[in-house]
């Protein structure tokens, strides 16, 4: 259906995208490999090493584990309660912790389970002597269950409102009771989504950064991204970190095997839609028993964040706005954010054409087939390869020729730029597909092409998921201190970095006051790439 | 000849949105009746309210003589057979089937027995180990009336069950239906639009029309009704 120049032109701008990620993604690896030190194996598995490997695994799994299992009442409990005062409300909040800023997300934390925090004022008002530590293990744990309970959360409410609402009519009208309930019906629909979602959530607490780096630290709470980190910035040993670096690509490597190995599960979370009518849990025990489920995870989830704003609010705005450090560092974060959302779209833009031109063509070629499936998981190598790493690898790739510092910015762009790979392709993708098939023979009967094509056709049909995916990626790069804290510095100051940097000089009023700030704005560039996305949907 | 009427639905009220339902009828026991009308107009509803899920606002509903009106839909004596999704869809036959004789499972040799009968008399035999993923649209409505033929309740209650099948097999489901009433002569209550059905399994027929019940009688009558304009065109082909 497409010209053979509109052929060429989406194969070219495939070839561009796998090329440019490719090069992006190898040559920092290359030189990783390259820079090894001799005698590999051996600090490989020194003793200290070994223990940072235990810990990063020990943690995820915990944290998984947590997640997968104090989601599933919230789940059950949401999906029972139809009709429970402000659920749409509690569904929504149950998204904020995905759009908000790690760092941020940490903050209030800190704000609630700290030594200062409402829980230990509680606790020790209660006459209990030993408080809550937020830092080390229990901390990262809290941290990541706050982060990730919610999703999993969310993904196994869909399952359980994907099930056909005559499943509940059946249920009721068998009589089954809660127990068989949870037997038939609802333990095989969690069954179907647990797995899927327990590998994505390992793999996002095994490559965890900044909680990490907030919350632990120590040499008993390090993971392999922070060590990466730490050995580069202050201990200045390159090796070390290299090694470091490689390790956590093999570990990635083999998480992202293992999760192959299961279904992929959509990540459409529920909740959002209509729910269907129950007729189960009438008793008072069951009404009781949801209600305290629902609201004890509403608070938990709410009250870090109401901290968040409280403390910010007590932070002087206005002299936080005007300062001259704050301006800097905003600037910097919307140039790189918007370059980096402009990059993404632009790789994302790439792939999809030259996708739709192979999918396009009624005979394909093998080695066609190969291109559309490299193109296809491309976006899945930065998953591969984590930001700090990339950045180790580029940060010895270019010291040779300069200062870090001046190529810094675009670097950091374009490690967000793939970050946000994944989830621009996931917004455009189906929306470019639908477009196509809509209008793909009208426009090729017409003869309509080239510019006119763009502006008449194109633009209008698709201005609305573009705009969504540049917010969702401008949000991912704003709140991101994963790439920058390698390179930030005086010269080079991200919002997050500003934050990070004030929370470390003990202004932690300040570092409140920002967090307010850079939180609200990336919730609402967040919003603004998801809420569209669901009423199309 | 005087027995206790198997549905009653006295004065019956109910407000959904903006739509308003009144329902006051009652169905002999042993009988086929056709619940008919344009879509829209508060069939569904109507079954909804003998069924347990929807509970009225105003009125009373028996069945069997008995007072449900605001009982759970599983303490209420009837069957359920939907257009579509009636079985667990992660649930084998036999699981499946199993469930509409106990809740819990927990069933005796005779019982299990009993389910290997219901899917041999639809027509499914030896189908105890299958999914219902891998059955065709008719198997799993068969499927569905051999969990009916178990539970053994005096009310069938069908919500258009043969809608999503084409004319073929539609016609040979009406026929094991109808073979099925004649064995059990339980009471059955059919949705249904297709005036083609109502001919065929019907004894009496409810005619509802924005809400409300605008002819309940005998087929023979509903089917040479002139006196009304939105029966008449839902009878005679236009």
């Amino acid at each position: 259906m497409l010209t053979r120049a509109e052929q060429t032109r989406g194969l070219a701008a495939g070839a561009a995208s796998l090329l440019l990620i490719g090069l992006f993604v190898t040559l920092p690896t290359a030189a990783l490999l390259m820079t090894a030190p001799d005698g590999l194996g051996q600090t490989l598995f020194d003793a200290y090493t070994l223990s940072i490997l235990r810990f990063t695994l020990l943690q995820a799994v915990l944290s998984t584990f947590l997640s997968v299992l104090l989601a599933v009442p919230v789940a059950l409990s949401l999906a029972r309660r139809s009709r429970f005062p402000g659920r749409i409300w509690i569904i929504r909040l149950m998204a904020v912790p995905m759009g908000l800023p790690v760092l941020i997300g940490a903050l209030g934390l800190i704000g609630i389970f700290g030594r200062q925090g409402l829980l230990n004022d509680l606790l020790t008002s209660a006459g209990l002597r030993n408080p809550v530590s937020i830092y080390g293990l229990t901390g990262i744990l809290i941290a990541h269950v706050f982060f990730n309970l919610p999703l999993a959360a969310r993904l196994m409410l869909a399952g359980l409102e994907r099930l056909p609402p005559e499943t509940w009519r059946l249920s009721a009208s068998l009589g089954l009771s809660s127990w068989s309930t949870f037997r038939f019906v609802e333990r095989p629909a969690l069954a179907a989504v647990i797995p899927g979602a327990a590998g994505l959530i390992f793999m996002l607490c095994a490559t965890s950064f900044t909680l990490v780096l907030v919350l632990g630290g120590g040499p008993a709470a390090t993971t392999l991204e922070v060590a990466i980190y730490q050995s580069l910035r202050f201990d200045f040993d390159p090796p070390r970190a290299v090694m470091l670096a490689l390790l956590q690509i093999a570990l990635t490597a083999i998480i992202l095997l293992g999760l192959g190995r299961f279904a992929t599960t959509d990540r459409s979370a529920g909740g959002e839609g209509r729910a269907p009518k129950r007729f189960d849990g009438r008793d008072p025990a069951a009404l009781a028993w949801d209600t305290l489920v629902i609201l004890l995870a509403t608070l938990f989830l709410l009250l870090p964040l109401a901290s968040i704003v409280v403390s910010g609010w007590r932070a002087d705005l206005g002299r936080l706005i005007t300062m001259p450090a704050f301006r800097q560092a905003a600037l910097t974060s919307l140039s790189i954010a918007l370059t980096a959302a402009l990059l993404s779209l632009l790789m994302a833009g790439g792939i999809i054409k030259a996708r739709s031109a192979i999918a396009d063509r009624r005979h394909q070629s093998k080695h066609l087939a190969a291109f559309s499936t490299a193109l296809a998981t491309l976006s899945s190598l930065v998953l591969l390869v984590p930001p700090v790493v990339l950045g180790t690898g580029w940060f010895l790739l270019i010291r040779p020729f300069g200062q870090v510092t001046s190529f810094a910015p675009f670097l950091i762009a374009a490690i967000n730029a793939l970050m946000a790979l994944p989830f621009v392709m996931r917004v455009l993708e189906p929306a470019v597909e639908t477009h196509v098939a809509r209008t793909r023979r009208l426009s090729a009967s017409l003869g309509i092409g080239g510019i006119s094509r763009l502006r008449l056709i194109d633009w209008p049909g698709l201005r609305r998921p573009l705009f969504m995916a540049l917010s969702f990626a401008m949000a991912l790069s704003l709140g991101d201190l994963g790439a920058v804290a390698l390179f930030g510095s005086n010269d080079l100051t991200t919002l997050p970095w500003l934050i990070y940097s004030r929370l470390g000089s003990y202004r932690t009023h300040d570092a409140d006051g920002l967090a307010l700030i850079l939180g609200v704005i990336c919730l609402i560039l967040t919003a603004l790439g998801t809420v569209g996305h669901k009423e199309k949907q | 000849m005087k027995t206790t009427p198997a549905v009653q639905l006295d004065t019956v009220t109910l407000k959904l949105g903006q739509a308003d339902f009144f329902f006051d009828c009652t169905l002999a026991a042993g009988q086929v009746t056709a619940i008919t009308g344009p879509s829209g107009s508060g069939k569904s509803t109507f079954l909804n309210l003998v069924a347990g899920f929807e509970t009225p606002d105003g009125g009373r509903i028996l069945l069997e003589g008995r007072d449900v009106t605001g009982s759970h839909p599983g303490e209420r004596p009837l069957s359920l057979v939907f257009q579509d999704n009636n079985l667990f869809a992660h649930l084998d036959l036999f699981t499946n089937i199993g469930l509409g004789l106990d809740p819990g499972l927990k069933l005796s040799a005779a019982e299990r027995q009993e389910v290997s009968d219901a899917l041999a008399r639809v027509g499914l035999a030896g189908y105890e180990k299958r999914k219902p993923g891998t059955l065709s649209g008719g198997e799993r409505q068969r499927a569905a009336f051999a969990r009916a033929l178990v539970r053994k309740r005096p009310l069938l209650l069908l919500d258009e069950p043969f809608a999503a099948l084409d004319p073929a097999l539609r016609l040979s489901m009406a026929d094991l239906l109808a073979a099925l009433h004649q064995e059990t002569h339980n009471t059955i209550l059919i949705v249904t639009h297709d005036i083609e059905e109502v001919r065929r399994l019907a004894d009496e027929v409810i005619f509802i029309d924005a809400g409300t019940i605008l002819f309940h009688g005998e087929k023979r009558i509903f089917l040479t009704h002139r006196d009304d304009d939105a029966i008449s065109k839902f009878v005679l082909p236009s």
